[in-house]
C-alpha cells in the first residue's frame, strides 16, 4: 500500500517526508515498546505509535522502517522531525487512537507482520 | 576510523554517556552509516544496527557510561560494548525475556521491557557477556558477513 493512501485512510497530517509519499509499505506494527519493534523487524514495515521521543526515530532507523504514524494526534518536537528528515523518513500524525488506526489499515488490506520477524 | 587489530580490520570507537537520552543512538547510527559506505550486506548491517543500538541504550540506561568499539574485518563484525559499572547481579535473570530493572522514566521512552539482552543475543552469531559487580559489564558480539 502506498503511504499516501495510508495518509488518506487515517486522515493524517504529514510532518516529514512529503516528497516520499509514493513509498510502499507491506506490513504494519502498532506498539509503544521500542524493544518490541527491534525484536519484530521486517522489510517495508509501517510503525504506529503513541511515543514521540527521538528513540522512536532511532529505532525506526535501525530496523529500516521508513514510515512512522503518531496516533492520538501526537506530534514530536522539531528536533525529532529534523532527525526523521535527515534519515529520509515519512512522519504522519493521525487523531485516531492506536487501536482504531490499526483497525482502519487492517480492514483496508494492510497486514500485520508475522509473529516473529527474523533478521 | 583507524586500521588496527591486524591488516584488514577497521576500528570504530564511541564514548557513550550515562542518561544522555537526546544523543542515545548516535553511535549506532554512525556505525550503520559506515557499514553502508563499506558496502556490507544489508542483512548483516541490520543485525549489527540492532545489536549496537540495544547495547548503546543499555549503557545509557543502566551504566555509569561506557564505550562501544567495533572491528570490521572481511569475515565478520565484532562489537565490544563495555561500561563502567555497576555490573549485573544475575546474568541468567538479565538474559530472560521480560526481566528488567529499568526505571519508569526509561519505560516511558519505550525501553526497559527486558528485551535488550535477549534481542542482542538473537541477532548475534557469537555472543558473550561478562560482568563484575561494582566494576563493569562487557558484551562481545560477533556477526558474520
Amino acid at each position: 500500500m502506498k503511504t499516501i493512501e495510508i495518509m488518506q485512510l487515517l486522515n493524517a497530517e504529514c510532518l516529514a517526508g512529503e516528497s516520499l509519499l509514493d513509498m510502499e509499505v507491506d506490513h504494519a506494527f502498532g506498539c509503544d515498546l521500542m524493544s518490541d519493534v527491534l525484536a519484530f523487524i521486517n522489510e517495508k514495515t509501517l510503525l504506529l505509535t503513541g511515543l514521540t521521543n527521538p528513540q522512536v526515530i532511532r529505532t525506526a532507523e535501525m530496523t529500516d522502517i521508513n514510515v512512522v504514524v503518531f496516533v492520538r494526534g501526537k506530534k514530536p518536537v522539531k528536533e525529532v522531525i529534523d532527525l526523521a528528515n535527515k534519515n529520509n523518513m515519512i512522519l504522519l500524525s493521525t487523531n485516531h487512537i492506536l487501536y482504531t488506526a490499526c483497525g482502519i489499515l487492517y480492514a483496508n488490506g494492510l497486514k500485520g507482520i508475522p509473529s516473529r520477524g527474523g533478521a | 576510523m583507524v586500521n588496527e587489530q591486524g591488516k584488514n580490520s577497521i576500528k570504530l570507537e564511541y564514548e557513550i554517556i550515562k542518561d544522555d537520552f537526546s544523543r542515545a543512538g548516535e553511535a549506532s547510527s554512525n556505525i550503520k552509516k559506515v557499514l553502508r559506505q563499506l558496502g556490507i550486506d544489508s542483512k548483516a548491517i541490520k543485525k549489527v544496527a540492532i545489536a549496537t543500538y540495544e547495547a548503546e541504550m543499555n549503557i545509557v540506561i543502566h551504566s555509569e557510561g561506557g564505550k562501544i568499539t567495533v572491528f570490521i574485518s572481511p569475515d565478520d563484525i565484532e562489537i565490544i560494548a563495555k561500561d563502567n559499572g555497576p555490573g549485573i547481579k544475575n546474568i541468567d535473570k538479565a538474559m530472560e525475556e521480560g526481566f528488567s530493572t529499568a526505571s519508569n522514566k526509561v519505560r516511558e521512552l519505550g525501553f526497559g521491557a527486558g528485551m535488550g539482552l535477549p534481542n542482542i543475543k538473537r541477532y548475534s552469531d557469537e555472543f558473550h557477556i561478562e560482568s563484575n559487580i561494582g566494576e563493569f559489564t562487557m558484551l562481545k558480539i560477533k556477526i558474520y558477513i
